[in-house]
């Protein structure tokens, strides 16, 4: 008799082609090389972003959304919900190691030289991803309704208001008024658990057939190097071989992600109140932080311009050249690859020093 | 008298005087001057005229300087009128003169004693600010500084036979400590005991109706106790007796009981009654405080531990709340009307203290956890990478 997996199978092999994307499976090779590591930070990535799904999922259960009631249920949720307290920490955890991730995984992409053709929608699609991400930690720093959350929020909607022409009316629109309210609160909640997952889960998808349809990219220095040496076996079977390897990599995530959040729990804070003055030293989130220090530095008046108006269209003006970065990746006439390679060192020791020395200063 | 003059020709000439006999920099801001009086507003003469023969003529009022036992009446003929001061600030008192004559600097001056304290002793002349100016001498900040220019002075008050150790002894109290270290102008200092334009010691029998004024359910408590009675057949004058008057210090519950701190000392002695509800008090009042303490101890270890306690620590304001009760409720010396008191406290104090062993032992139970899933991650990871290495071995 047969057993049931197999009855199982068969009875799904006789109505779709699992054969076929199981020899897909088998077919797809990962280049081994000196940097191979790397490719597993994309994989480590959309694991944290399962994870966010999955306890998000579960923290909808009791979360309440409204100015009344948020602070109160997240409290329930830490104190009297069975393992809430490991979920929402997780949940927090999760989402700064997300972001660290996403970022670790830009930064291999752009040394590895990952993004050039014909990769450059794949590198779009993560660039994107990327400020999803940050669209996330942003919309979801508020949900707890604490004072550090509540006037973190005030501060990263006024940025957006400097912005020429479109600045007040997209503070009205994060806001849902002049002033962050219950109704903040509620485009914040609609934004971080219905519209951006949508979003985030469309580009993923691309994001991923992408990887699957051109493959692994090899760094073009390293092709050369393989070009001058004798042929031999350079890569390995993505399933089940990377597959495993990936596996390992997604098992100490979680290890880590349970250590985090059963030594370091995620602080509630205190109940936001409108009508108190704002904590002396108000920071936002790490990954905020080299922009908010860079605002703060800038002079109020530059060459007659606002500074932080200009400070913003500068971040602005390099998020543009990081989404359109493939296309102006040229060897000829001007060398811009080595020019990308430097500018691309110079922004991440510029991110580095002003993430810490805003975490340092007062 | 003049009021309200535009021109004053004796700031114009004795502004250019070597001796510029008071006329200060600082003079505009003098609260007379700022209300548009002139010079001749106290020392009469006519500030209009450019003449010095003519504005300081004694045909035109003109007093020179005035003599220290003319300064009150002085003052009150301006600040006893009711009808003048309405002009300047209608809600102003007016019978300050009326209550300098019941003071003892005021009856002592009417004796022709020039020593004691008149209006500009207090209230400044030519640099006189309104009270509410913090700069003022008579500004809450400022009253006690400005007593003690007479009264901590020993070579002054010789002759009057009185201590001059109130300063020191205010500055070393709890009133003190409100007023300047906390900056509460709601605070006492001598006015607030003493009054101040009718300043006169407190009776034995009028300090507790002094302190009551701010110290209501004490005094009310005190009046229901077994202490009222004995302390007027002894002639002792209520909350000082325990509390001293200038230097009173923090309470503490050290106070109460027998021990060497014990107020109670002062009359009873061990083994009587009263000795026995004393240190009866004492530990009511020690072992809620220390319940409070340790139910503080466990909750902010819990705390530091990451552990959310914020609810347990809100309720045990409410234990602290029944402890400040129990403190003010010893003012009625009964202790089976304090237990009521501290086993409210006591009762909250058990929730919070089980709330905090609670988290504890939540967060041993998540060390455990993370233990053992480290563990299981780790075996999971070894057969995984035994696996791999079986896989590709084949």
């Amino acid at each position: 008799m047969a057993s049931p997996v197999y009855s199982v199978r068969q009875w799904l092999d006789e109505r779709f082609p699992l054969e076929d994307i199981r020899a897909l499976a088998l077919k797809k090779k990962v280049p081994v090389h000196r940097y191979s590591y790397w490719y597993f930070l994309g994989g480590m990535t959309l694991f944290l972003f399962g994870v966010q799904v999955l306890t998000g999922a579960l923290l909808l259960l009791y979360y309440r959304p409204g100015a009344d009631e948020a602070f109160e249920s997240v409290q329930f949720i830490m104190t009297q919900v069975q393992f809430g307290w490991l979920i929402r920490s997780v949940h927090a955890w999760s989402a700064n190691l997300l972001i660290f991730m996403a970022f670790a995984h830009l930064f291999s992409v752009l040394f590895l030289r990952s993004y050039r053709k014909p990769r450059e929608l794949t590198w779009v699609s993560g660039i994107l991803l990327l400020f999803l991400m940050l669209g996330f930690g942003f919309s979801g720093y508020l949900l707890p309704w604490n004072t550090l959350s509540y006037f973190a929020t005030k501060v990263g909607t006024e940025i957006p208001a400097q912005i020429p022409i479109v600045g007040r009316p997209l503070l009205l629109f994060l806001r849902g008024g002049e002033d962050i309210t219950g109704s903040t609160l509620t485009r914040m909640f609609g934004l971080h658990v219905a519209i951006l997952p949508a979003v985030a889960t469309l580009l993923i998808g691309v994001h991923l057939a992408l990887i699957q349809w051109f493959g692994m990219s090899v760094p073009p220095g390293l092709q050369a190097e393989w070009q001058a040496l004798p042929p031999e076996k350079r890569d390995i079977r993505f399933f089940p071989n990377f597959v495993l390897r990936e596996l390992m990599a997604w098992y100490v995530a979680l290890g880590l992600l349970g250590a985090l959040a059963a030594l370091f729990p995620w602080g509630l804070g205190v109940k936001a109140d409108p009508f108190a003055s704002a904590p002396a030293g108000i920071k936002p989130e790490w990954y905020f932080l080299a922009m908010f220090q860079t605002l703060k530095l800038i002079p109020a008046k530059v060459l007659r311009m606002d500074g932080e108006m200009l400070g913003i269209l500068a971040f602005g003006m390099i998020g543009a050249v990081a989404l359109l970065l493939p296309f102006l990746d040229r060897e000829k006439p001007f060398n811009t690859r080595r020019w990308i390679t430097g500018l691309v060192c110079v922004f991440l020791g510029y991110m580095l020093v002003m993430t810490v020395y805003g975490w340092v200063a007062k | 008298m003049a009021f309200a003059q535009t021109k004053d020709s004796c700031l114009d000439c004795h502004a250019n005087l070597p001796n510029l006999l008071g006329v200060s920099a600082t003079y505009s801001q003098n609260i007379h001057a700022q209300k548009g009086l002139t010079c001749a507003a106290c020392h009469g003469g006519d500030a209009n005229s450019d003449d010095p023969e003519k504005a300081m003529s004694r045909a035109a009022g003109w007093k020179g300087k005035i003599e220290r036992k003319q300064i009150p009446e002085l003052c009150a003929s301006c600040h006893a009128d009711a009808e003048r001061m309405k002009k300047y600030n209608p809600s102003l008192r007016v019978d300050q003169f009326q209550q300098y004559k019941t003071s003892v600097h005021g009856m002592k001056w009417a004796k022709g004693d020039s020593k004691v304290a008149v209006c500009t002793d207090c209230h400044g002349a030519h640099d006189l600010l309104a009270p509410s100016d913090p700069r003022s001498r008579v500004h809450p900040s400022n009253i006690a500084t400005t007593c003690s220019h007479c009264h901590a002075d020993a070579d002054y008050m010789k002759p009057y036979g009185i201590k001059t150790d109130q300063f020191a002894n205010y500055e070393q109290s709890v009133h003190h400590d409100a007023m300047v270290v906390r900056g509460d102008l709601s605070a006492p200092t001598c006015t607030t005991c003493h009054g101040n334009h009718g300043a006169t010691p407190p009776g034995v029998a009028n300090v507790t109706a002094v302190c009551a004024n701010c110290h209501v359910f004490q005094a009310q408590l005190f009046a229901t106790s077994p202490h009222k009675d004995a302390f007027a057949t002894m002639g002792l004058p209520g909350c000082v007796t325990c509390h001293s008057n200038h230097a009173i210090k923090h309470p503490t519950d050290e106070m109460t009981g027998m021990g060497p701190n014990a107020v109670c000392t002062n009359c009873h002695t061990q083994g009587d009654p009263g000795a026995t509800q004393a240190e009866a008090m004492y530990n009511q009042l020690t072992e809620l405080a220390t319940a409070i303490a340790a139910s503080d101890e466990l909750l902010g270890k819990a705390e530091r531990q990451g552990m959310e306690v914020s609810q347990a620590k809100l309720q045990t304001a409410q234990a602290r709340d029944a402890l400040l009760k129990a403190r003010v409720t010893v003012h009625a010396f009964r202790d089976s009307e304090l237990k009521r008191k501290t086993d409210a406290g006591l009762a909250v104090t058990r929730q919070t203290y089980a709330a905090g062993e609670k988290a504890m032992e939540e967060w041993r139970f998540r060390r455990v956890g993370l233990g053992l899933s480290v563990v299981a991650i780790a075996l999971v990871l070894v057969g995984l990478g035994l696996y791999i290495r079986q896989l590709e071995q084949r």
